[in-house]
């Protein structure tokens, strides 16, 4: 799996009361959630962001709430991978649950820059900033992590006996 | 080689002798839980797997709390599309206005989790149970799906900090103030993956209502779960709300902890965590003159009966400042009720502060006293994120029932210690 986009970036311990505010939590329509996407944190993101985009981010990204809504609301703006430093527990459960793909790189979240092009080859583990020249090693994600992603999330996966 | 707790907790929910840290498991549940805003979520990813029942209609719980009273339209759909679930699947704990109550509080008032249980909920809060020896945890909606359809989850085994209690608390400081210390000592992301276990002598003079509250934030260190040693005061509380027969798990001797932190509770001062991070956390020789508009005394960390009665002592025969709201809110029915028996409702309303239905409401900027811009508020919930309770310019500061209390009277962040005798 391979995913190339430009970056968006933000700081250490993006929550995700600003991921998705709770006053928009009356609704489970993924469309509607990601018009408010980052609304309290990045009023802008919602306007700037282009299908493929990815965040890089800093520690404990997506700490707080167990809402599902947080990382929906991230893959239905179009955003196809997230880099952080490190991720909160339940959102990176979540993340894979639901199929958005996410990974763990502390020097590459700390070297891409904003606007950056990135390209992430999950299977190979190589993270390259075409912006830079620059490439980091993480690791591959694991086959059925692949599956469970690849199938648009666990149920569906499950579902469609791609897994187990 | 020894395991934690939560370790042998998982093992024999997992059918195993023995686990260690960073092993993936696949646990057995005793109790799922979701609310109306996560449930309706999980119930559209049910429907995906074809099920035609759950696996076990007396392990699954369902509670209207978050936007309910429903407090629009949208919301009054979600919970309506639970209550729709619950009839078609006769799930036995369904609990709606009248009944319900903040799910954290409600569940061990309803003896529904028990010492030794796997809990999973989809809300990140539900690591409140560990106080009562379980491990429990929060997930998202679609593990809750497959939660309710199979009765297991996937469990990755974390490792442990062990949190070493010693010495009693003074008056007028509580559990809320031990753990906004830890959260400040160790960072919102110190637990990040890992146990907290609480353990040591100190636990002896810790009611329930702190080992309830200290738990419920284990999340904001970033821990998976919280966990309380079993003791007399758990067993009687077990007893009292007739929870299933306790199975009491022990940590070994030998058990590896990453980290060792001791804390002397009676060195433990009353605490209030600044915007916008729960670590923010400082004592009143830091703090200064922070004028408030508003005061909050409820939620599931904070809203117990143990919680109005703290806060009923301070306001009792006093009224709260000019231009400060001040909204207390009992965390379950039984609570309301109690309070209300016990004259502490007269206390508040004389006060001048408003009583609420049950509801998690201003926690999370749903509904029932929202922050306009610029606004700050001393409340004695969980989270001060921006945005958290309202206009993302407004400001939420933590602190227990206590410290909020005091702090209504005056107008401006206060030490219970100023306004008491002590």
């Amino acid at each position: 799996m391979k995913y190339t986009g430009n970056v968006i970036k933000y700081g250490d311990n993006v929550d995700t009361d600003v991921i998705i505010p709770a006053r928009y939590l009356n609704t489970s329509d993924h469309a509607e959630l990601a018009a408010h996407c980052m609304e309290d944190l990045d009023t802008t993101f919602v306007s700037r962001v282009q299908k493929g985009d990815i965040i890089a981010a800093g520690l404990n990204f997506g700490c707080g709430s167990s809402r599902e809504h947080a990382p929906i609301a991230i893959k239905a703006s179009g955003v196809s991978l997230v880099i952080a430093k490190s991720f909160a527990r339940i959102f990176y459960r979540n993340a894979i649950n639901i199929g958005l793909a996410i990974v763990e790189c502390p020097e590459a979240a700390e070297r891409i820059a904003e606007g950056d092009r990135v390209e992430a080859d999950m299977d190979s583990g190589i993270i390259r900033d075409l912006t830079t020249g620059e490439e980091f090693r993480t690791e591959p994600f694991p086959e059925f992590i692949q599956n469970i992603i690849e199938n648009g999330g666990l149920i569906n996966s499950i579902a469609g006996g791609k897994l187990g | 080689m020894g395991m934690t707790m939560t370790q042998k907790i998982l093992a024999a929910h997992s059918g195993q002798q023995s686990v260690c840290a960073g092993q993936l498991i696949l646990a057995d549940l005793d109790l799922v839980l979701g609310n109306d805003i996560t449930s309706p979520v999980a119930i559209k990813e049910f429907a995906k797997l074809g099920k035609d029942s759950v696996f076990d209609r007396d392990k699954i719980t369902m509670v209207m709390d978050h936007f309910a009273p429903n407090k629009d339209i949208k919301a009054a759909q979600q919970c309506k599309m639970c209550r729709e679930f619950c009839g078609e699947y006769d799930v036995t704990h369904f609990y709606d206005v009248g009944k319900m109550g903040i799910e954290h509080a409600l569940l061990p008032e309803q003896g529904l989790v028990s010492a030794g249980n796997v809990v999973i909920g989809a809300d990140s809060h539900t690591c409140t149970y560990g106080a009562l020896g379980s491990f429990s945890t929060g997930v998202g909606s679609t593990d809750m799906a497959c939660g309710m359809a199979i009765g297991k989850a996937w469990f990755k085994v974390p490792s442990a900090i062990k949190v070493n209690l010693t010495g009693k608390l003074r008056k007028y400081v509580s559990g809320k103030d031990v753990i906004l210390h830890l959260i400040g000592m160790i960072g919102v992301d110190g637990a990040l993956y890992r146990s907290l276990e609480f353990t040591g002598e100190g636990l002896a003079s810790l009611s329930m209502a702190d080992r309830l509250c200290i738990a419920n934030m284990a999340i904001e260190a970033g821990a998976k779960n919280g966990i309380f040693q079993v003791d007399d005061i758990t067993l009687e509380y077990l007893k009292e709300h007739g929870a299933a027969e306790p199975v009491i798990y022990k940590a070994d001797e030998d058990a590896k902890y990453d980290q060792v932190i001791d804390i002397d509770l009676s060195k433990i001062e009353p605490t209030v965590a600044f915007p916008h991070l729960p670590e923010n956390a400082r004592t009143f020789s830091e703090i200064g003159d922070i004028k408030i508009d508003q005061a909050v005394i409820g939620s599931c960390t904070n809203g117990r009966l143990e919680d109005l009665i703290a806060a009923a002592e301070i306001m009792k025969g006093r009224k709260c400042a000019d231009g400060v709201r001040v909204i207390i809110i009992p965390a379950t029915q039984q609570i309301y009720l109690d309070a209300m028996e016990m004259g502490l409702l007269k206390i508040f309303i004389e006060s001048g502060a408003v009583v609420s239905t049950p509801t998690c409401g201003p926690c999370l900027g749903g509904h029932m006293g929202i922050l306009a811009e610029g606004e700050r508020a001393i409340t004695t919930t969980n989270r001060n994120f921006v945005g958290r309770m309202g206009h993302p310019t407004s400001e939420v500061y933590l602190a227990s029932p206590a410290v909020a209390a005091a702090s209504a009277l005056t107008g401006r962040i206060t030490s219970p210690w100023e306004v008491m005798e002590i």
